[in-house]
């Protein structure tokens, strides 16, 4: 057993060169030198600046004795490319192991080599280089392949000039899997990153590399897998070959290997017009996909955004299994959050009441992100299960007696929205909701229930004075209660005029004379002209017939989805959101038209938007997107993650139209029939809190982004 | 794909710092501090900060992180994570802030060995001890005599093996647990009641043995010629160790392999369907007003008479404001954890078809809280040797090697419940 614990005390460099310096002329198997190099490297650990020792650390490079090379090698990986002057020293020990005899030091010498973004190292790479793509070992093969994607990361023209991208392609045919692999990993990535080259492969190639799937590591089989989006099948029967030789790997124990043949297999699908055969796949895909949910937490995690995505599009996949989703109560937050929102989207008239009486439990529960999500999934269920809405009035209504002030607001939000997707049919509950007006802090709540006494004004006998007690404070409220309490009061006054003369024109006032919002202000002028020009017209305008909330608008438009499933274990698919649009050096990824691609998804083919070129403009603000990359589960996580992002008055105001809102972002898909009839609801809930749905953050700096750390 | 790797102490300290890619610095572990060891409200195991990533495992004392500037494989770079600490726990027994101190050195010789360019390489435990040791001077003697050897194991169709592995004795011991996970409503109705079943095996045996491997499983039975019996199990999903060839699975649902040698979990799989549930509990609780709350509990052992379950624990929650507890037990001890707002019931071992039960009244001091106590489920912990809840069973394991020697097997039988799989709402 190792007890190198010791060698976490921070040193000086006088000393370590002392003590290196002292070792030379005497040191037993070098036992010294092993002992100064591991506080060195502890001390790098520890981020003491150790770069001033680099000519004494060299000295070491030529002991041949492995633990002190790898040590020195680590030396040089850390500080080599701040010592551009000193380098030189160490390139000709570099060489001598490149040329060594034993295959493991060779590939050691070129690895460490490349990880040195210094031109004269890489200069004196590239023939050793050239020469280990050829090695007759295959570690030192793999390990090549590696270095030139490596090599192209720093410089991409010495390999284009030395024509490294054509050894490449001759490694993926390869005899060794691993070399296979690892060849097909840095195709992968250098085509990611270069305008001139592509990764394109025909499907005698793709079979080739599906063939070595069975003899790869684990790791290599998910860079072969996910290599497999650059083929694009021309005939729905080599797509229909493709997916049935790759879904074998849906019973592999690493989630990765999963997930990514989950992957291609939804890609393929989009190519194959046997529908048996797509019924088939999706049968296949659900299984493995809940058994990840018997893997660590971050794995279930993982697993549970991508299913979310996935029912959206493909909703056969797991039809029957909502009560696998259900919480554990020691589930970590995230896990609770994800299953939520996947609950809610198995939710339908059979299994309502069991996953009603879930969300009541959760209800009771002490996270207060977790209870209020709850709570707000029983009134996105009413929504979107009429037969259920009943039930969940009853259960929200008892939530209310547990006077737990974020319970009553979450309660608040929701029943307003159920108002409005069943008019007449609930509205006897309004006297329970005024009984807890006082509880009501949030904006949102506060928004919700103003709207709520503004719309009913004729129903609330007391409606003048409630309105009246809640403006006292108009001029410190937020913007959105401004606004809904501006907009409630002229529906009051529309209602009951004799009433409300004096509340609607003190509020008017203040909103054109006493407040900075020119949101705030325009509408309080477009009002008092309204009023005061015809009183009829106004009546027309401001207690027009709403457009219903209904559950066809709301769902993720299906290009958008084939593209985001094309992302699918990746980061974009945690945020449900385009590489591209978060992450600065990522490309967008599209479907590729072919005579094979089936009629529906070409009719909703996304293209994608290319980087911008030059410096990089850093999403530090939401940028102008095209219309047709807008999806609602990004306005979502927009909404969700700063309010000020979103300050649009229709989101703000009081009669907002949810419905119309979002037709015009998402146009709604000619093939909607393929759709879960129960698709989501999301933009009735305009998401007011930052946990509704996990989000990149933006970074501060200078870009935007992390890299001046 | 992965550009730094890291480890961290509960404070924040660096224990490990790798970078494998330059578009990140080694200051980078200060954003991660500041995000998520010093934030006392982390509720996501991804931050995404701009173009950087940071995903990371809580395990011991420490926290291992992996950075990315790209739009990684989240699922990836969670198993790779695993898989190092996997591999950790196999070279340093444990994994924890003490035992990364005493082998940094090593620890980096393996992440550098195992992660290239920030893509996961060979990561096979076996493979790996042929030439990163404890020992510097045995590394030393295979890297330089046994390298051809080395890197075709590394590379190679078996990589997860050594060929020249050799046993007087030729054994293998199969061991089959399962954990159950179980969510019972307060009414008795069982929620949620399926079994997640692993199959350790421990291969002692010499040479490439050629293995085949099969159970009860419905689907199993029907591809051989016996066909399905009544005590067929059904079970609905399988996943394999890399050593198991999954076409011929595919084709023929025989599970026939090369394993590796020693430990490892040869497979995982689902069951849903006639789960028996090893013990019922059956809990009374009632709050008399505001200062009292009785509660009765009852379980019994449903499983044959001649088995037992042992270490059976019972946390049975109470409210945050219980001053005392009176605790009578039938069997085992039953105790108040002020701390942990909840009473244990310890049994040591319960017999099959025998019951037990407790009865307890919790004193509560009054409170202004006029929140309603939540009422968390009891979770119950226990171990059923034996017993699988699924109704699983090994019908056979035959190893074929070319020397044709003679091979001993065993199997064993596990249901367990540990860590809050098994929970009655009251």
């Amino acid at each position: 057993m190792a007890s190198d614990a010791k060698f976490f005390t921070k040193g000086k460099i006088q000393e370590f060169r002392k003590e290196l310096e002292e070792a030379e002329s005497k040191d037993k198997k070098f036992a010294k030198r092993k002992t100064v190099l591991k506080k060195i490297v502890a001390n790098i650990t520890m981020g003491n600046d150790m770069s001033p020792l680099f000519p004494d650390v060299i000295r070491c490079m030529s002991i041949q004795v492995l633990e002190i090379k790898k040590m020195v090698y680590l030396y040089l990986v850390s500080y080599g490319r701040v010592k551009p002057d000193q380098i030189q020293h160490a390139v000709v020990h570099f060489l001598t192991d490149c040329n060594d005899r034993n295959p493991l030091i060779r590939a050691l010498a070129i690895r460490t080599m490349s990880y040195i973004p210094l031109p004269i190292v890489i200069n004196a790479l590239t023939e050793p280089l050239r020469h280990c793509l050829r090695d007759s070992d295959p570690y030192v093969r793999k390990t090549a392949a590696i270095c030139v994607a490596k090599l192209y990361m720093h410089d991409p023209r010495v390999v284009d000039k030395q024509g490294f991208i054509e050894n490449l392609r001759t490694l993926l045919a390869d005899n060794n899997p691993t070399v296979v692999a690892n060849a097909v990993a840095a195709l992968t990535e250098i085509s990611e990153r270069s305008e001139t080259v592509s990764l394109k492969l025909n499907l005698s190639v793709a079979s080739k590399l599906i063939s070595a799937l069975g003899e790869c590591s684990e790791w290599g089989q998910i860079y072969i897998l996910d290599s497999l989006l650059s083929f694009v099948p021309q005939t729905s029967a080599d797509a229909e070959m493709l997916a049935e030789r790759i879904s074998i790997r849906l019973q592999h124990a690493n989630s990765a290997v999963v997930l990514t043949t989950i992957k291609i297999l939804l890609y393929l699908m989009n190519y194959i017009d046997n529908g048996r055969l797509k019924d088939l796949l999706c049968k296949k895909m659900g299984p493995p996909l809940v058994t990840l949910l018997s893997s660590g937490p971050e794995v279930q995690y993982v697993a549970l955004r991508n299913i979310l995505l996935i029912i959206q599009r493909r909703p056969a996949v797991l039809k029957n299994d909502v009560k696998v989703f259900f919480c554990k109560y020691n589930d970590p937050i995230y896990v609770k959050l994800a299953k939520l929102e996947i609950m809610y989207r198995l939710a339908r008239e059979e299994n309502c009441k069991a996953v009603l009486a879930e969300l009541e439990e959760y209800a009771s529960e002490v996270d207060v992100d977790f209870v209020r999500k709850a709570v707000r999934t029983i009134g996105r269920l009413a929504i979107k299960l009429s037969a259920a809405a009943d039930l969940c009035i009853t259960a929200l209504l008892s939530l209310l007696e547990t006077k737990i002030a974020y319970v009553v607001q979450e309660v608040v939000v929701v029943v307003r929205d159920i108002f409005r997707r069943y008019p007449m049919m609930y509205e006897n509950v309004i006297p329970t909701l005024c009984e807890h007006l006082d509880d009501l802090t949030e904006p949102e709540a506060k928004a919700a229930m103003i709207w709520v006494v503004g719309h009913y004004a004729e129903r609330i006998d007391n409606a003048v004075d409630l309105l009246e007690d809640l403006s006292d404070n108009f001029k410190e409220e937020t913007t959105e209660v401004q606004l809904s309490l501006l907009t409630a009061v002229v529906k009051l006054f529309i209602q009951r005029p004799d009433d409300a003369k004096e509340l609607v024109s003190k509020i008017l006032k203040w909103a054109t004379e006493e407040v900075d919002n020119p949101d705030l202000r325009d509408r309080g002028f477009m009002y008092w002209r309204l009023l005061s020009t015809d009183a009829g017209a106004a009546r027309d305008v401001v207690l027009s017939e709403k457009p219903p909330i209904s559950t066809e608008t709301d769902r993720m438009d299906r290009g958008a989805l084939d593209q985001l499933l094309l992302h699918t274990a990746t980061l974009g698919s945690i945020y449900h959101k385009n590489p591209e649009t978060f992450i600065r050096t990522a490309r967008g990824k599209a479907l590729t038209d072919s005579p094979a691609l089936n009629p529906a998804s070409r009719a909703v083919l996304v293209s994608v938007v290319e980087p911008a070129k030059g410096p990089v403009v850093m999403p530090d603000f939401p940028e102008p997107r095209p219309a047709d990359l807008m999806d609602t589960a990004d306005q979502e996580a927009k909404s969700g993650s700063s309010d000020a992002v979103n300050g649009s008055d229709l989101k703000a105001a009081p009669t907002p139209a949810p419905a119309s809102n979002a037709e015009t972002n998402a146009p709604s898909s000619s093939a909607a029939t393929e759709f879960d009839p129960y698709a989501g609801l999301d933009s009735v809930f305009r998401g007011g809190y930052v946990t509704d749905a996990p989000a990149p953050m933006k970074a501060q700096g200078e870009d935007g982004d992390l890299l001046f750390f | 794909m992965i550009s730094g790797f890291f480890i961290f102490n509960q404070k924040g300290e660096v224990l490990i710092s790798r970078l494998y890619r330059t578009d990140l610095k080694r200051s980078i572990a200060d954003v991660f501090r500041i995000q998520v060891v010093s934030n006392s409200d982390v509720r996501s195991p991804i931050v995404t900060l701009g173009s950087t990533s940071f995903f990371h495992v809580r395990v011991n004392n420490v926290y291992v992180l992996a950075v990315t500037k790209c739009n990684a494989n989240a699922a990836l770079v969670f198993e790779f994570c695993y898989r190092f600490i996997g591999i950790a726990k196999s070279y340093f027994g444990k994994l924890d802030e003490e035992s990364v101190k005493n082998n940094f050195v090593l620890i980096y010789e393996l992440i550098d060995e195992i992660l290239d360019f920030g893509f996961p390489q060979n990561s096979e435990i076996d493979t790996l001890k042929m030439y990163i040791t404890t020992e510097g001077v045995k590394s030393e003697m295979a890297v330089r005599e046994e390298s051809s050897k080395i890197t075709l194991q590394a590379t190679g169709n078996v990589s997860w093996r050594r060929s020249d592995v050799k046993y007087r004795k030729n054994e293998a011991f199969v061991d089959v647990v399962e954990l159950v996970n179980l969510m019972m409503s307060s009414n008795g109705a069982v929620l949620r009641a399926d079994v997640d079943g692993h199959i350790q095996m421990r291969a002692y045996l010499s040479g490439e043995p050629e293995c085949k491997f099969g159970l009860n499983d419905k689907i199993m039975l029907e591809k051989s010629e016996r066909g399905a019996g009544d005590s067929a199990v059904e079970l609905d999903d399988c996943q394999f160790h890399q050593c198991v060839r999954l076409n011929k699975f595919d084709s023929e649902r025989a599970i026939s392999f090369i394993p590796p040698d020693g430990e490892f979990e040869l497979m995982r799989y689902r069951s849903t369907s006639n789960v028996n549930l090893p013990l019922r509990v059956h809990p009374i609780v009632t709050e008399h007003g505001r200062s009292r709350v009785e509660y009765t509990i009852a379980v019994k052992a449903n499983f044959d008479p001649k088995l037992a379950a042992t270490d059976v624990v019972l946390r049975i929650p109470t409210p945050l404001n219980t001053t005392k507890v009176d605790v009578k037990v039938s069997h085992g001890k039953g105790k108040y954890v002020p701390g942990e707002n909840h009473l244990t019931w310890k049994v040591p071992r319960l017999q099959g078809g025998s019951e037990m039960s407790l009865t307890a009244m919790a004193e509560l001091t009054p409170t202004t809280n006029r929140q309603a106590w939540a009422r968390p489920p009891i979770e119950v912990d226990f171990q059923v040797l034996m017993f699988t809840a699924s109704g699983l069973l090994v019908r056979f394991l035959k190893v074929f090697e070319k020397s044709n020697y003679h091979s001993v097997k065993w199997v064993r039988y596990l249901t367990k419940a540990e860590g809050g799989t098994y929970q009655i709402r009251f």
